[in-house]
């Protein structure tokens, strides 16, 4: 990369830094319990809206795995979300009406964030269906993950989104609070991933799964990203460019080995396609907030009108992160 | 009571503690030596808690920095104070805050009452070590190092470099030879008096101030001149990964800790819990009296320096995405590919079916659609027979398909009809069994029912996409096996060239192939292709064939099922 290269991309930074800047005004507190965060804690960050039946398991989730404090944006939620969350003890939460677009679809408003309390902390930054799983998270809690992170001097660990879904329609069986949504939708895609490197961020594009499979087969360019860098040892300066994809400085996304290797990472087992799927995009299709448009839920309007499995028959059934990491999905990497 | 511990702790102060209350509870004195930089609150808090412990010493504190003087400094002065104020100890043990006792004090000292004059200490000439992280071995005694090498890494680098050039040296002092080793050591009283007592013990402690990473030396060097007898090996069970820093033990370790028969392991994470309350609990009667043996954990931590360092061959994933030409294996497993067979054969992939134990593939890369074996619409890892996705990344496409089916060979048609992004990469790939007939997608056009001014263009244009292909495969960069034929040669004698390839991918049974594949009539193909001269295109890549002539032979061998004996 040039020097001039560079430079421009530390102006980016500054941009995304003062831009983030600008839009914490959005943001009014609704529960501010950052007194209790302590040096060493795990942080989680989260933007969500109308996530109420959600919020249960993915709260404990997380509890289980060792994060000490969550810290939530909610975007104009009218199903009790806010409510929910202003009475745990371990969140504080923000809200906001404004435009989840004009936030950069929320990064904005989770970059201020980061940077005013997550600064020396590890911060996971997760939305409400998106579960992490590492090597030995069975075993081992997040901070030993971390710390081992730390102890190798790595910062960011990246860890890739894996769509899952239900056999049969996927309106078939429904959510209720506080289920662990894996046991509805338990099957997912194990093998058919295209990776592109980003010459000017250094991250890996990653594109694949059910969706491409499924909603983008005649257009497979335009299906989304899987790449994620969701957990980073948070520094002031950082900023996140385009949800949790890619970062700046870029030598933080350089979460894998060029030379043969394998670095260590995880997976984000994603539980979007739930019952709660159709009336989501239904809704996502009116408020049009999303990437591009929102032509991704109009991609799925379209098809899952039709035919509601995401099913096929080389469909893999999760067990464990074994499995993953067997399948080539996540790697060990040199935790052992 | 025979052996005593020096403890050197810098953090998680309440395992450390755990630890020494273990053993001194036993009756086997600690002397500890806290860094500086523990703040002094912390210090007395950690040194009160135990107080309640006769056994247990502090000794002056060092601030400790990592690869230098200091951490011998305070090994030596505690050492020196377990010598002095414990007359009864014989052998010193020295252990880390992050160390933990995998089996029961009494099998320890029974192991060492057996054999109270044998040092162990893991020492190595220079020559022989394998181990050291950044080239410097032999380096490290005779070099200068005052700049940080954690803080100041370029600087210390350069002036590494600057005495290289100018060929600077320190003299090693006379009757030292340098050896390495493991930092943790169990040592003799007798040695360690010698070693302390030593009359040019001053000018070693100057000489060794600045050596590199003097922990690991030290010791190990100066035992050599007063041990009778070194068992090279360390008590402590420590494994340190590529870059040098030493593997974490957790919970799910406990199995293969139990059974390494090891005294003591390190590095043990500070909230491993299981691993403290159960390995510190007083069960105490084992007494197996078993040699420490390491091997499976050698073994589990040896495949992790593999896995970063050389990874899976042929995955392409989040977290292993080579460079061109470090996949170490482009793709994971062989597999082959046909071009036109499937044109020159009517039931080729059926035959190959049946006479190999492969998958059978058609035009994987075909320009319709992905033709998987037996037509399926999704195959192995739920890619897809969407051509648009496979040509968004036909590379992704073959290397997921070669990933998916470790285990099962993948074979399959190609021609010059198909997407030929993937050519250069396939030429490079050392699993990549090619064979070619070349020119016998001249067949299908010839058998085509088609104006023959459009056979001619397209004649032309497969030729075209062909010669080059070809030249891809003739490059000096391909490392496929690849063999071709032209038409021509192919339909003289096909069986010979198919028994070859049959016998390299593994056939189905042991015996010789008894049936060729049907080939198509080839009845007019040599005046097809003069009609095509005349039109003035040259069909060259078939090879010679006069018009009439070879036909007749190649009908009959089509006809009957061939019978080679």
């Amino acid at each position: 990369m040039s020097v001039i290269g560079s430079y421009r991309l530390r102006l980016q930074r500054k941009r995304w830094r003062i831009r983030a800047f600008r839009k914490r005004r959005e943001l009014t507190a609704v529960a501010d319990r950052t007194d209790a965060i302590k040096p060493d804690d795990i942080l989680l960050f989260s933007t969500l809206r109308n996530e109420r039946v959600r919020l249960p398991y993915f709260l404990r989730y997380y509890r289980d795995m060792g994060v000490a404090h969550f810290l939530i944006v909610d975007n104009g939620s009218d199903d009790g979300s806010a409510e929910y969350l202003r009475e745990q003890k371990d969140v504080s939460l923000w809200t906001t009406n404004k435009s989840y677009k004009r936030a950069r679809f929320g990064v904005d408003w989770l970059n201020w964030l980061q940077r005013k309390y997550g600064h020396g902390h590890w911060c996971l930054v997760v939305d409400p269906d998106e579960f992490l799983i590492y090597p030995f998270c069975d075993t081992r809690p997040l901070r030993a993950l971390t710390d081992w992170l730390d102890a190798s001097s790595i910062r960011s660990f990246g860890a890739m989104l894996v769509d899952m879904y239900p056999k049969g329609p996927i309106d078939a069986q429904p959510y209720r609070a506080g289920d662990d949504p894996f046991q509805i939708a338990s099957w997912f895609d194990s093998g058919n991933y295209m990776i592109r490197k980003n010459p000017k961020f250094g991250n890996l594009w990653i594109q694949g799964g059910p969706r491409t499979r499924a909603f983008f087969s005649d257009n497979p360019e335009r299906a989304p990203a899987l790449n994620k860098i969701p957990l980073v040892k948070w520094e002031r300066g950082f900023t996140y460019v385009s949800s949790t994809h890619m970062l700046l400085p870029r030598g933080l996304n350089h979460v894998y080995d060029e030379w043969g290797g394998e670095k260590t990472s995880g997976c984000l087992l994603h539980a979007k396609f739930l019952d709660t799927f159709s009336v989501k995009a239904k809704e996502e299709l009116e408020r049009r907030q999303h990437y591009a448009n929102s032509h991704e839920y109009r991609a799925y309007e379209a098809r899952l009108r039709d035919d509601p499995d995401l099913w096929c028959r080389w469909s893999e059934k999760f067990i464990n992160w074994r499995q993953m990491e067997i399948l080539g999905l996540m790697s060990k990497g040199n935790w052992a | 009571m025979s052996v005593g511990f020096v403890m050197l702790v810098h953090e998680a102060l309440n395992r450390a503690e755990q630890v020494a209350r273990h053993w001194a509870r036993r009756g086997c004195p600690v002397v500890i030596h806290v860094d500086k930089r523990v703040d002094r609150q912390e210090f007395a808090k950690f040194a009160s808690s135990l107080s309640d412990l006769e056994n247990v010493k502090f000794s002056g504190r060092h601030r400790c920095d990592w690869g230098t003087w200091s951490l011998v400094e305070a090994t030596i002065s505690a050492t020196r104070q377990m010598l002095a104020q414990f007359p009864e100890v014989r052998h010193v043990y020295l252990a880390s805050g992050s160390c933990l006792p995998l089996r029961p004090v009494k099998e320890l000292v029974a192991y060492l009452e057996k054999r109270p004059l044998t040092d162990f200490i893991e020492s190595v000439t220079t020559e022989d070590v394998p181990w050291t992280v950044g080239g410097l071995d032999e380096e490290r005694f005779t070099l200068r190092f005052p700049f940080s090498w954690k803080k100041h890494r370029k600087l210390f680098d350069a002036y590494v470099r600057l005495q290289r050039r100018v060929g600077f040296k320190r003299r090693i002092p006379a009757g030292l030879v340098p050896h390495m080793g493991s930092q943790w050591w169990c040592l003799t009283r007798q040695t360690l008096t010698a070693v302390f007592d030593d009359p040019s013990f001053d000018e070693y402690v100057r000489y060794f101030r600045k050596v590199w990473i003097p922990d690991e030396s030290f010791f190990q060097t100066m035992v050599r001149l007063y041990s009778t007898n070194i068992e090279s090996r360390s008590l402590t069970l420590s494994k340190f990964d590529f870059q040098g820093k030493p593997h974490i033990f957790y919970d799910d370790h406990m199995q293969l800790l139990r059974r390494s028969d090891c005294f003591v392991a390190r590095k043990i994470w500070p909230f491993a819990n299981k691993l403290y309350d159960g390995l510190l609990s007083d069960e105490g009667t084992i007494m197996t009296g078993a040699e420490p043996n390491p091997g499976k954990i050698d073994r589990i931590f040896s495949k992790a320096t593999e896995r970063r360092t050389k990874g899976r061959p042929g995955l392409y994933m989040q977290s292993r995405f080579p460079n061109d030409d470090w996949e170490n294996g482009k793709t994971s497993a062989e597999y082959s590919v046909f071009e036109g067979f499937a044109e020159l054969f009517e039931d080729f992939e059926a035959w190959l079916d049946r006479n190999i134990s492969a998958r059978a593939h058609g035009h994987l890369f075909g320009p319709e659609r992905v033709e998987f074996a037996g037509g399926a619409e999704v195959f192995s890892g739920a890619l897809t027979d969407s051509a648009a996705i496979r040509d968004y990344n036909p590379q992704a496409f073959l290397t997921n398909l070669i990933w998916n089916t470790r285990g099962e060979r993948q074979t399959f048609q190609f021609g010059p009809r198909d997407n030929q992004a993937i050519s250069w990469f396939m030429a490079k790939d050392a699993n990549a069994q090619i064979s070619v007939i070349s020119g016998a997608w001249a067949v299908p056009l010839f058998r085509s029912n088609k104006d023959f001014s459009v056979i001619r263009k397209e004649a032309a244009r497969l030729q075209k996409i062909e010669a080059e292909h070809l030249s891809i495969l003739r490059s000096p960069w391909t490392k496929a096996r690849v063999r071709v034929w032209t038409l021509a040669e192919f339909v003289e004698a096909p069986m010979e060239p198919l028994q070859a390839i049959i016998d390299e991918i593994g056939a189905r049974s042991a015996h010789q192939l008894t049936t060729a594949p049907r080939m198509v009539p080839l009845e007019g193909f040599g005046q097809f292709l003069q009609n095509l001269k005349n039109q003035g295109m040259h069909p060259y890549l078939m090879g010679d064939f006069t018009p009439g002539a070879a036909v007749g032979r190649n009908r009959r061998s089509a006809d009957k099922p061939y019978l080679v004996k």
